[in-house]
């Protein structure tokens, strides 16, 4: 302490100041900004993973996405999406896109786990964005009862509350989410495909992303108590099921009570 | 009386049952009744039976409901669930909610009984709908009939009041949407409709109170209206007689059909446990209002699909069709510094308002144009009523398109079409459709007349081509049975009635307009074959008789 006390009027001091205030001020900013980006990589990937997914990327994504995935007028940049976005895309098929529509729709998937793989591995290098989740995150295990509050206030919107999904606008829709692995469900959030928002790490916690899988799939598991869901789409169905099967059962029997008549 | 009964002895049955039934015979007069009531006619026809099906959904009904009250605790104040359903465990939610997942999941055969009330209650507005349609395109509104086709009106509006008012009460997410969109339309109403809404909520949207109200109407008032008109509906029933549809030896002074003891009554109770067990399988095998999906009201989220149950569609639909601008002209308006939403105002009561409007006053609009006043008991085939036919067909498709409408979102989505598409789609048809459903209508049934008077003239075509002798083919054309050509020709056909003056021998201005819808109705009418036609159709000349008698007596035989 006497040590720095003698120094303090060193011709230095202002500049030594003047530094550690910037480092201060930047560190934060970096520590900041960083928690919306969701663990950037913390899987990492061989230099053989990168340079193998970077021949499937020139062969099959570079004609939209440019090389580099710097982007054309047909594909935006890929630089900074991350392994997630990549491993969401192409993993439910989506990508690469069989045509331009308003939204890219799911398909069968065009590539294995291994080639997806190599392919996320070389987006990842090409700037830090979201990683492909951890398995803790996935193991549905969090609170449903929370995952439930959390869906009907960020996701029934669009995904309807028993996530059987809904319209958007000009043929753009939200998909319904049975069926969907808990991972894609994680990455989805993390990078906002499509018409989706973002639902970053500030916005909705690690721990509650977790929590919104474990509903998920736990109403997925539970399945429909009260008999055959209709779609789970809600009184629409159950209004055209009531017209249709209940008062076309109903005409039936009115004409064979009647069929012997006078 | 007491002369008589001094004269000869009292009569006293043999047995203990029969002492018993006169017991209680001699003091209400019970076998009068059942003599009365035993020998009522009833003709026998399928869409005869929808307004049974409405009476048996309403009773099914009240039994389930009853089930329900003895479990469901209509209190708005706040709890944390702690039933078995687990996705919900320990979530915040009111009392009312709360209570229906209760019955849904911890009380036995509660979640069916829930099902079974759900379903008969879409039912019981569905046959209240259909049973009106027949009413309507079969022109059963006509004299005596006029009350009681108000009276069923205002049951149908009695029955959408009773439907609305259940669907609020569990208190979830998606009935809690729906009625914030009532309270957007009761808001929506000029100058009052802030007052209105706190009033009945209350205070703010969504309050502490409505859930309670909502359930006094559901299980006290709505019913009690129900049973009220069902009565009325029913006596009138009783005194009008039934309506039968055209046949030989149907007319305006009789009814033909079967007696209701015993073969009508066991018909109708039998059916009454037919509908009971169709409902019950519904109810068994296919979820309605799994309100487990939807969570607890909160005014903040609004979930995709949201729609009210199908008798309000139409309401949700107009109000999905609504633009916000017109051109440059924002619907909503800003007058003398208050908010006037005539987007919301002019969808929600509009069309409605039309269409209840038209319907009611129907039969007095028809009765006006023809002046038609006589007593109708044989009912008109709806080709055989081109214009009104048309007319019905017009409100249908109307209603329809904004039916549709309310589901806009999903014909988007199950179809791969842009949802814009869809409202730009329909925004069109709510326009044009009307008149594209009343033109195609009356062609249709102007057809299908010229079609009867053909066959009534000139028989069926039996598809059997004959060479004559001289080298003519001909088809041959089996002449119908009296019976059945009795059907095509025994309808009356109104004429167009010019105006005539008054006792002042003015015409007036009413009697004119008057006079210009009797020659829209009628003016392009078929009139049905009269006998001097059939006698010329029959001897045509051209020497068929010969070939064509045997099937005469083919048909005959049949």
């Amino acid at each position: 302490m006497k040590a720095l006390s003698q120094k303090r009027r060193h011709p230095l001091a202002a500049i030594a100041l003047l530094l550690m205030g910037l480092l201060l001020t930047g560190g934060l900013y970096a520590v900041a900004t960083t928690v919306n980006e969701a663990k950037a990589s913390s899987t990492t990937y061989s230099a053989n993973d990168v340079e193998e997914g970077g021949k499937l990327f020139a062969a099959n994504c570079a004609t939209c996405h440019g090389m580099g995935a710097s982007g054309t007028q047909d594909g935006p940049s890929l630089v900074g999406v991350g392994a997630a976005a990549v491993d969401f895309q192409v993993g439910t098929g989506r990508m690469p896109m069989q045509m331009n529509g308003p939204q890219a729709l799911e398909k069968p998937v065009q590539f294995n786990d291994e080639q997806t793989q190599q392919l996320a591995a070389y987006v990842a290098s090409l700037g830090a964005g979201p990683a492909i989740p951890d398995e803790s995150l996935l193991d549905e295990g969090g609170n449903a009862a929370v995952g439930g509050e959390l869906f009907r206030t960020n996701c029934a919107m669009c995904h309807n509350a028993a996530a059987a999904g809904g319209a958007l606008t000009r043929g753009k829709f939200a998909p319904g989410l049975e069926d969907t692995s808990g991972k894609h469900i994680y990455e989805a959030m993390v990078t906002g495909p499509q018409n989706m928002p973002v639902f970053s790490d500030s916005n909705i916690t690690p721990e509650g992303k977790r929590d919104i899988i474990t509903f998920l799939k736990q109403i997925e598991t539970t399945g429909s108590p009260g008999g055959a869901a209709l779609g789970s789409l809600g009184p629409v169905a159950e209004g055209l099921f009531v017209w249709v099967a209940g008062l076309g059962v109903i005409i039936a029997f009115t004409i064979w009570l009647t069929s012997r008549t006078s | 009386m007491s002369a008589a009964s001094t004269a000869e002895p009292a009569f006293v049955a043999k047995t203990k049952t029969g002492r018993f039934t006169d017991f209680v015979d001699s003091r209400v007069g019970g076998s009068g009744i059942l003599r009365e009531f035993g020998r009522k006619v009833f003709p026998d026809h399928w869409s005869f039976m929808f307004g049974e099906v409405a009476l048996y959904s309403f009773v099914i009904l009240l039994l389930s409901g009853t089930f329900l009250t003895f479990f469901f605790d209509p209190s708005m104040a706040e709890t944390h669930y702690e039933g078995s359903y687990v996705p919900l465990k320990g979530v915040e939610m009111s009392v009312a909610y709360s209570s229906s997942l209760n019955i849904s999941f911890d009380i036995r055969g509660g979640l069916f009984m829930r099902q079974v009330h759900h379903w008969a209650a879409l039912l019981f507005v569905a046959a209240i709908a259909v049973h009106m349609l027949r009413v309507f395109f079969t022109g059963a509104f006509r004299r005596p009939r006029e009350m009681n086709w108000v009276v069923g009106g205002v049951l149908l509006i009695l029955a959408m009041a009773a439907g609305f008012t259940g669907y609020s009460l569990p208190d979830d997410l998606l009935s809690g949407n729906g009625l914030r969109i009532i309270d957007g339309v009761i808001k929506s109403i000029p100058v009052v409709g802030t007052y209105i809404s706190f009033f009945l909520f209350g205070g703010e949207f969504p309050g502490t109170a409505i859930i309670g109200r909502l359930y006094v109407l559901h299980i006290l008032l709505v019913p009690a209206l129900i049973l009220l008109m069902i009565v009325l509906h029913l006596f009138m029933v009783v005194i009008h007689k039934h309506t039968q549809y055209p046949g030989p030896g149907r007319n305006d002074n009789n009814v033909v059909g079967y007696p209701l003891g015993p073969v009508y009554a066991a018909k109708a109770g039998g059916f009454f446990f037919i509908v009971f067990g169709v409902l019950a399988l519904m109810a068994g095998f296919f979820t309605i209002n799994p309100i487990w999906n939807y969570g607890p009201y909160d005014p903040s989220p609004v979930s995709a699909g949201t729609q009210p149950d199908w008798y309000i569609g139409f309401v949700d639909g107009a109000l999905r069709l609504m633009p916000g601008t017109l051109g440059d002209w924002q619907v909503e308006q800003v007058w003398f510094g208050y908010v006037f939403s005539f987007n919301v105002l002019l969808p929600a009561l509009v069309p409605a308002g039309i269409l209840f409007t038209v319907m009611f006053a129907y039969p007095w609009i028809e009765r006006w144009i023809t002046k038609d006043d006589r007593e109708h008991h044989v009912l008109d085939r709806p080709r055989n009523a081109p214009t009104r036919t048309a007319i019905g067909m017009a409100g249908f498709v109307w209603y329809c398109v904004m039916w549709a409408a309310a589901g806009s979102d999903l014909i988007a989505t199950h179809f791969g079409v842009s949802l814009n598409d869809v409202t730009y789609w329909l925004r069109a048809l709510f326009i044009v459709g009307p008149f594209i459903a009343f033109i195609v209508t009356k062609r249709v049934a102007l057809a299908l007349q010229r079609k009867d008077r053909e066959i009534a003239l000139h028989g069926r075509e039996t598809g059997r081509i004959v060479r004559l002798p001289h080298g003519e083919f001909i088809e041959v054309h089996a002449p119908l049975d009296e019976y059945k050509r009795y059907k095509l020709v025994g309808f009356e056909s109104p004429e167009v009635l010019p105006a005539v003056p008054n006792e002042h021998g003015i015409v007036t201005r009413k009697e004119k307009r008057r006079a210009m819808l009797s020659k829209w109705f009628f003016e392009d009418r078929v009139a049905p074959a009269t006998p001097a036609e059939l006698e010329a159709a029959h001897g045509h000349g051209h020497g068929h008789e010969a070939v064509e008698a045997p099937e005469a007596a083919r048909s005959l035989s049949h």
